[in-house]
């Protein structure tokens, strides 16, 4: 046994109910890192989606709340946990009814998303994100919110007042409304706001450098820049810019059209011209980087959620990965189609099998 | 379950529609009245028809009252120079009971919000103005929600009062204001209103 491990953020248990492909399980998890095994479609990555949702957002797969409810009964869904959370435990309830929103329950009481954000702290790789470096800017900037968000909950609140703010302003360009007065009330608050989201924007990207730093050689270093305009300017841009936006229809600068710009640093090569592979490693040196400073931050381990990330990796880095895993005392929830990928891991982990029959999904824990 | 006569689910089904109220209260409530006919549905009903009749918003204020002019905007002992804006007549009457205003007001009936199609004309903006002018009011105190919309209709109200020279304040930050006024005790909000602060 190492020394100390850090007490890490966990689910201690998770129930899903006619959520995807799953009509009701749960699982007791100890705190270790967690390997679901299974087939192709057996139902392994809706798990780890039930768990993003104990996150505020949309989740992993940034679906609505319908599409998560069971077919074809849709009669809508829940996720219930109990977790051990920043301070204390707590259990978290999140659900929605048929056609109708989101909600959130905390320890029997209901809740908002933006108050999951002070509970737990998860952070997540997906396979679908091995575009981002290659994808248009949007991805990558809701990845760096993710990552901001990690560091400053708050982060939310601004990014969705920004957005509501500017929603209205985007309203009154298209309708060729032109009180200036509310322009400049509306503009105020995108200010305000704006001020907020660049800031937690550039310290997450200072952080993640400066954990990148401290890693050791099985991963490469991502050299990141955000490109976004100076908030200090932004409020007489958008004074006048006004007539050029109603062109538009839209706003057309602000933090809504920032960029994250990142360089494999060994060899001074934009992501996105570097191999698949290259990519996949600077993407997962990122999230690393992100738990441990969140770790260093909280004094605990972040929640890990890890998609097939196993299955991209050498023998050498995946034993690297589960060190560093192991290290943080992070639990890591990961999936692959066979026990063999998660073998470096031996006693260190948790591992469950996953099977689907006739459109059913079933979880039950394997033996050590 | 067994349908009530008609007239009878109608009324509940009205009767649910009420803050507080769902469909099992609505019954239960309209279940005892029909037992006390006498004693408490025919007053009630009378009152109602009576207020719904008289009802009207204050033409200064907004206020609901049963004259042109309400009790507050006929009495001279509150014309201080004092005026507070609300958004909601939720919100007048929280102030009143806390009994901490000696002022006037002035009642949005709503916030800004070009999404929900809802503009300054619709909120008695110009009205506001107008008063600012003509009833000598030295200053005016902002008592709006903490939201986006709350927010960019207050610094919508200062901009558009700011050549006048009026004194515009606002409720201390951190105490829920606005829609929320209704929900605090009396302390707070009278806290809340000797702290305020220029907007
Ligand atoms: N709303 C839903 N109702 C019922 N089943 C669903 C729903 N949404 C998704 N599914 C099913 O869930 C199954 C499992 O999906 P999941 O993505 O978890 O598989 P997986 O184990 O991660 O597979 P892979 O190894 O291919 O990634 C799929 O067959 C899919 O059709
Ligand atoms: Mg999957
Ligand atoms: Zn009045």
């Amino acid at each position: 046994m190492k020394g100390e491990r850090v007490r890490g953020l966990a689910v201690a248990s998770l129930g899903v109910s006619h959520f995807r492909s799953y009509r009701g399980v749960r699982m007791v998890f100890d705190g270790r890192p967690v390997a679901f095994v299974g087939p192709n479609g057996a139902g392994k990555t809706n798990i780890l989606e039930a768990v993003s949702l104990l996150s505020p957002g949309r989740g992993l797969r940034r679906a609505g709340a319908d599409e998560i409810a069971r077919r074809p009964e849709v009669l809508g869904w829940k996720v219930s946990a109990a977790v051990r959370g920043l301070h204390s435990d707590h259990e978290v309830e999140t659900w929605a009814e048929c056609g109708g929103a989101r909600q959130v329950r905390i320890d029997g009481k209901a809740a908002t998303q933006v108050m999951l954000g002070r509970i737990l702290r998860i952070v997540w790789l997906v396979p679908a994100m091995d575009r981002l470096w290659t994808e248009a800017a949007e991805g990558r900037r809701r990845f760096l919110d993710r990552v901001a968000m990690s560091f400053a909950p708050d982060h939310a609140e601004a990014v969705l007042d920004y957005e509501k703010a500017m929603r209205e302003r985007n309203r009154l360009l298209k309708e060729g409304v032109g009180d200036a007065h509310w322009y400049a009330a509306l503009e105020g608050r995108m200010a305000e706001a704006a001020a907020l989201i660049v800031a937690h924007r550039a310290v997450a990207v200072s952080r993640l450098m400066r954990a990148q730093a401290d890693a050791g050689g099985a991963f490469p270093r991502a050299e990141l820049d955000v490109a976004s305009d100076d908030p200090e300017d932004l409020r007489a841009a958008w004074a006048e810019g006004r007539r050029r936006d109603m062109a538009a229809g839209r706003t057309l600068v602000g933090p809504h059209r920032a960029d994250l710009a990142a360089v494999y640093a060994g060899k001074g090569v934009p992501a996105g011209l570097c191999s698949t592979g290259e990519q996949k490693a600077l993407l997962i040196s990122m999230i690393l980087a992100n738990a441990r400073a969140l770790a260093e931050d909280l004094g605990a381990a972040p929640v890990l959620l890890l998609d097939e990330v196993a299955a991209h990796l050498d023998e050498g880095r995946r034993e690297a990965l589960y060190d560093e895993i192991c290290t943080l005392g992070a639990q890591a929830l990961m999936t692959g189609t066979g026990p063999e990928l998660f073998s470096a891991l031996g006693s260190r982990a948790q591992r469950f099998e996953v099977t689907e029959v006739g459109g059913l999904s079933q979880v039950c824990e394997m033996g050590p | 379950m067994t349908q009530a006569p008609g007239d009878i689910e109608r009324l509940i089904e009205l009767m649910a529609r009420l803050p507080g109220l769902g469909p099992r209260s609505a019954r239960r409530a309209v279940l005892m009245m029909l037992k006390k006919r006498g004693a408490v549905m025919a007053p009630l009903a009378q009152v109602m028809a009576e207020v719904a009749a008289s009802a009207r918003d204050c033409v200064r204020c907004g206020n609901i009252t049963g004259a042109d002019l309400c009790d507050i905007c006929r009495d001279e002992r509150r014309a201080t120079g004092e005026l507070c804006v609300v958004e909601d007549v939720a919100d007048l009457w929280a102030l009143e009971r806390a009994g901490a205003f000696r002022g006037r007001y002035h009642v949005l009936g709503g916030v800004l919000s070009a999404l929900d199609s809802v503009g300054p004309d619709d909120l008695r903006i110009p009205q506001l103005a107008r008063r600012v002018r003509d009833e000598g009011i030295a200053e005016v105190i902002l008592a709006l929600n903490a939201t986006v919309d709350g927010q960019t209709t207050a610094h919508y109200i200062a901009d558009v009062l700011a050549p006048s020279g009026v004194q515009v304040t606002s409720l201390a930050q951190g105490v829920p204001i606005g829609g929320e006024l209704d929900y605090l005790d009396d302390g707070t909000i009278g806290a809340a209103l000797r702290a305020r602060r220029r907007f």
